[in-house]
């Protein structure tokens, strides 16, 4: 394994070429002002959701709170900037989000991650909902139900776009390390995982937290890039929306996660004319899939590149990855 | 000094004493049978000195740099770092994950590859994951598994995921293995293999080994000292000699046999 090897050069190539194809679409006007709404939001839950896979499908817990994270990223980034209307109020915003939320994630996952069993689920549930109560009442801070708005619009889509290349590499670098192959085998076996020297707690919590602050950092890019948000846009249907991606494009798998949040973006879009009916055809949708494809599009495989080259009848890639 | 001395350990599961009053001491390099009917408490006692269950009475301690220390009360993990590795009885590999990782995993905890090295794959990353992947190879070869490292743990035949059960365990570095029947469910040929491979690494890595063994005459060649238990008292103790000799094992063993 090499820095610089065909899959590194292959992923690197297709983020910059995605890019390109993109600028190109949105300066020629392909991807008009609406549509460009619809390209920051998927990118956006391209960062929450492979931050939740992180905790869902890699470490095996079950978190339910991830808009509570996600609201913490952006208020602290959404006050911060106002204060500082510029590229380094964002960062510094950015930043503040992160660490906020690792210490409100740490708060809730020490105690919950001792046990064994579904117990973060439960504390997340909860967890979320006072964060969003606390934003409410914090009225002079946050400007309570009625949100906060006038965010100075620096979370252009370029912007999103290089944070949520950094998330998925980020996760994808963890997940196949050392701590990532111990976090993983907790998901498979915590028994066993514990009697090989792993320490359960620890690489549940670091899970965890990682996820967690991906959240706030896709928190603090939407309320940049919306310049309004209220405490009624992190709830716990919030929640479940990223909840939806994971599950959907499959436990486990990075890309699955990516390319879930690009599907269902688009089918949110092509539903619009339905008004509300909306939400029962997009429902629909999803059972007939998951009927289909229990274990979501990926299942826990990844989808690699050298794969797509063997689709493609380019076999000699393949055997080349095998002699490694 | 003895690296494991276990003193009046008691194991209640409700009104069932699953261990009761067991006495053990394990000294350096030394391979230990430990023998008994179904149900004596032979995996409940691994459980116990693995800190996987809690004791209810009696005490653990074993040698820690040089000096005396109670496990009692320690997770598991820390148990395993110690020094104290194990096998489970009911195969405990990590399934959907390849031979290779199921080691590697094992390798981990001694490592010291942080989370910020990782995320950031610094040169010395990749330097580190290199050596640890040549160090599992060189541990899957004394099983014969380096042509395996690839295939997904549940795809190995039966025996050959009983093999790699112990070289997950001997990848945390172990000064003492705890084997919970390694060679069950194997025909006589492969258990007489395996046996002799157990040994073999036991003198090679100067190791000390508790072996729990159901076929009686294997554990007779192989260990220096046996241990039997029955409804979880150890009712014998003593060379493989005194054992084949002692009445209360012909009773409850070799009778019941
Ligand atoms: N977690 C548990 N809860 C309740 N009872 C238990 C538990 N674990 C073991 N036991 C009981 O303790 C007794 C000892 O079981 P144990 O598995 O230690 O026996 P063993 O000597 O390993 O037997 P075998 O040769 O069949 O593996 C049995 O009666 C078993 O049913
Ligand atoms: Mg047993």
């Amino acid at each position: 394994m090499k820095l610089v090897n065909k899959t590194n050069i292959g992923w690197l190539i297709l983020a910059i070429a995605t890019f390109l194809i993109l600028q190109l679409a949105v300066s020629t006007g392909l991807i008009s002002a609406y549509y460009e709404i619809t390209l920051v939001t998927i990118l956006i839950n391209v960062i929450l959701a492979v931050g939740l896979n992180l905790i869902i499908g890699f470490s095996g817990q079950f978190s339910l709170g991830h808009a509570g994270f996600m609201a913490i990223g952006a208020y602290t980034a959404g006050i911060i900037s106002k204060y500082f209307p510029h590229y380094g109020g964002l960062f510094l915003g950015i930043i503040g989000g992160i660490i906020l939320t690792s210490i409100v994630a740490l708060i809730v996952g020490v105690p919950t991650l001792r046990l064994k069993g579904d117990y973060l689920a439960i504390a997340t549930l909860g967890v979320a909902e006072i964060i969003r109560i606390t934003i409410v009442n914090m009225q002079n801070v946050t400007n309570g139900a009625a949100g906060l708005s006038g965010i100075p619009y620096l979370a252009k889509w370029p912007l999103v776009y290089v944070f949520a290349v950094l998330t998925v590499l980020i996760v994808v670098n963890y997940t196949r390390s050392s701590p990532g192959r111990a976090t993983i085998a907790i998901r498979e076996d915590e028994i066993a995982a514990e009697s090989m020297g792993i320490n359960t707690t620890k690489y549940k919590t670091i899970a965890f937290v990682l996820g967690a602050a991906t959240a706030a950092v896709g928190g603090a890019l939407h309320a940049s890039y919306f310049s309004v948000i209220r405490p009624g846009d992190f709830t716990f249907n919030k929640s479940i929306d990223i909840l939806i991606i994971v599950v959907f494009g499959g436990i486990g798998s990075v890309t699955g996660s990516i390319i879930a949040a690009i599907v269902l973006g688009i089918l949110n879009v092509f539903l619009q004319p339905f008004g509300s009916l909306r939400m029962i055809i997009y429902a629909l949708a999803l059972i007939v899939i998951m009927i289909f494809k229990p274990s979501g599009l990926l299942g826990n495989k990844e989808f690699t590149i050298s794969g797509l080259l063997h689709l493609f009848g380019r076999k000699s890639t393949i055997k080349e990855e095998g002699k490694k | 000094m003895s690296l494991l001395e276990v003193k009046k350990l008691t194991k209640y599961f409700g009104g069932l004493s699953a261990v009761s009053n067991v006495n053990l001491e394990l000294k350096s390099n030394e391979l230990v049978g430990l023998i008994g009917p179904n149900g004596a408490g032979k995996t409940t006692l691994f459980n116990l000195l693995t800190g996987v269950y809690q004791p209810s009475e009696g005490t653990i301690d074993i040698e820690n740099d040089g000096k005396k220390e109670s496990v009692v009360g320690k997770k598991t993990y820390t148990i395993t770092d110690m020094g104290f590795g194990r096998t489970f009885q009911n195969i405990r590999l990590f399934k959907d994950l390849t031979v290779l990782d199921n080691v590697l995993i094992a390798m981990h905890s001694k490592s010291k590859v942080g989370t910020l090295k990782s995320i950031l794959r610094l040169p010395s990353y990749y330097a580190s994951e290199e050596k640890m992947k040549q160090e599992a190879i060189e541990l899957l070869k004394i099983f014969s598994l380096e042509n395996k490292i690839s295939e997904l743990a549940k795809n190995l035949p039966y025996g050959e995921q009983r093999r790699l059960e112990i070289v997950r365990a001997l990848a945390t570095k172990p000064k003492v293995l705890f084997l919970d029947e390694p060679a069950a469910g194997m025909n006589p040929q492969e258990t007489a293999d395996l046996t002799a491979l157990i040994r073999q690494i036991q003198k090679d890595f100067k190791m000390t080994i508790l072996l729990i063994e159901h076929d009686m005459s294997l554990v007779m060649n192989v260990c220096e000292r046996i241990y039997v238990l029955e409804y979880g008292r150890m009712i014998a103790h003593g060379t493989p000699e005194e054992i084949k000799a002692n009445d209360q094992v012909i009773k409850a063993y070799l009778g019941g046999e």
